[in-house]
């Protein structure tokens, strides 16, 4: 892994306020992630959690402040100067260098397994039908799905889709992967093989994480860092060593205590 | 009913005509269904708008008025006139495509979101996304609709005997009826025959592309998947590993 460099961010939060109707969901939010950097998004239901990975993704756009990847902003383009609402072909632009995962894995059902993985390399990145192919193959080994390569998506369970689906977001080598709590969605029997493989992935690429779960031993493990969030703000920034054994809120105690005894 | 042979043969005769207006009808009716269709999607509200009034003015209106307007007026308002059955076709097509590009939208709109969300994820621009992944899905949707509009469209097609275009009811009511006038039951019964024939035949397609863009969303198992299934025996667990 290479050093994380603290003088520039990956991401960068500033002052991003998000609202649904009359409900704020995000308010004044401040935070960075440096390259290279796993942190986990905890919190109950309704806490902006997920929010912020489908803001980073450009599926919502923020209603104040700033967000940027890779130091360029990602709500807005600068054009002549000044700030102003970013074009579809700037997000596009941005957007290659950021990767998620999704709870319900949205694979397309139209395409096979390999048709998934080559869909975004060969139109988006520009590779062609082989080195895409080659790149498929190579991840599929990783999520240890080889055989499944002309399978449909259809045809496989729940684990092995998200295996796909993060081996379909590896494959556009992004520089930032967000983890929709991908593993909510399977059956218990099929979690801890989804989590394992995130964490080879973790230890072994440079990428940043950006991670929502309720996994907590997951969390712990995996994360430099977890952030508390509560009502849109962040309640709570450290270390998973820190943060699970001694929080410095009670509301985060109480949280853990609901999370881990369910 | 010793005239069926010529009955038979009278109404054939006008087979081609029907057939060939059916067929340009349904190419024109799929062309603009797809293009309205989209249109009405659009983000924008003046192309929503223009095409609202195509669609309602082509939904609204009937179809033999309109034969009549391009047929008739049109002439007289830019001085030369299509040739009969030319003129059937666009009149079958614009007016069917008006109802697809509801068919079309409705399907578009059935897509989950998840997959505008997944192609996006992938930076996917807007015309791929559609392309690649929203309409491929969309179309299943769209396939059972379209046949009940092909079906219509083939009916429709009768109204071709308005302005002289020798297609099967024209056939029937011009040539046969002056001829065997006696045998009218005889006549509409074998015409009867013949659209019911060629619905089942529209049916009959429709139900086979149904089936083929069901397997490729993997929603009915294709026919290789179904032997490898068989191979694999009674005790097979593909498909149930981890």
């Amino acid at each position: 892994m290479s050093t994380p460099d603290t003088t520039e961010p990956m991401i960068v939060f500033d002052g991003v306020e998000k609202r649904f109707g009359s409900n704020v969901v995000l308010k004044d939010l401040h935070f960075t992630v440096a390259p290279g950097e796993h942190v986990t998004l905890i919190g109950p239901s309704g806490s902006g959690k997920t929010t912020i990975l489908r803001l980073l993704m450009t599926l919502e756009q923020c209603n104040e402040g700033t967000i940027s990847v890779g130091g360029r902003y990602l709500s807005h383009e600068m054009r002549g100067g000044k700030l102003g609402p970013p074009r579809e072909k700037y997000l596009r632009d941005v957007r290659k260098h950021i990767g998620m995962v999704f709870q319900q894995f949205n694979l397309f059902p139209n395409m096979t397994v390999r048709g998934n993985l080559i869909e975004g390399p060969t139109r988006v990145l520009g590779l062609s039908r082989d080195e895409a192919n080659g790149r498929a193959e190579e991840l599929l080994d990783l999520v240890g799905l080889k055989e499944k390569i002309d399978a449909h998506p259809t045809q496989l369970s729940g684990g092995q889709q998200q295996r796909v689906a993060i081996a379909r977001a590896l494959a556009m080598r992004p520089d930032v992967l967000l983890l929709d709590e991908v593993t909510s969605a399977l059956d218990p029997e099929l979690v801890a093989g989804v989590l394992k493989l995130l964490q080879d992935i973790g230890d072994t690429t440079d990428i940043t994480i950006l991670c929502v779960t309720h996994e907590m031993g997951f969390a712990r493990d995996f994360s430099h860092r977890v952030m508390m969030f509560d009502g849109g703000r962040v309640l709570e920034d450290a270390p998973p060593a820190k943060l699970f054994t001694d929080p410095d809120h009670q509301r985060t105690r109480d949280f853990l205590h609901a999370v881990l005894n369910h | 009913m010793e005239n069926l042979p010529q009955i038979v043969g009278v109404l054939s005769d006008g087979l081609p005509e029907t057939v060939i207006a059916t067929l340009g009808g349904v190419l024109l009716t799929i062309i603009l269904s797809i293009v309205a269709g989209l249109l009405l999607l659009s983000s924008s509200r003046t192309v929503r708008g223009v095409t609202r009034v195509y669609v309602e003015g082509f939904r609204g209106t009937s179809e033999v008025v309109q034969l009549f307007w391009i047929y008739f007026v049109l002439p007289v308002l830019v001085g030369f006139q299509l040739l009969p059955l030319f003129a059937g076709i666009v009149v079958l097509g614009l007016n069917h495509g008006a109802y697809g590009a509801e068919i079309v939208r409705g399907a578009v709109r059935s897509v989950p979101r998840a997959q505008y969300e997944g192609a996006i994820a992938l930076s996917l621009s807007p015309a791929q996304r559609m392309r690649r992944v929203i309409l491929p899905q969309a179309v299943v949707e769209m396939l059972p609709p379209f046949n009940n509009l092909f079906i219509q469209l083939l009916k429709s097609s009768a109204i071709l005997a308005l302005i002289t275009v020798p297609e099967v009811t024209r056939q029937a009511r011009e040539v046969l009826i002056p001829n065997f006038g006696a045998d009218t039951l005889l006549i509409f019964g074998v015409t009867f025959v013949i659209y019911l024939v060629l619905a089942a035949l529209i049916t009959l397609v429709m139900r086979l592309l149904e089936r083929m863009a069901s397997a490729r969303l993997g929603r009915r198992p294709s026919r290789a998947a179904r032997a490898a299934a068989r191979a694999a025996g009674p005790t097979g667990t593909e498909g149930v590993a981890v």
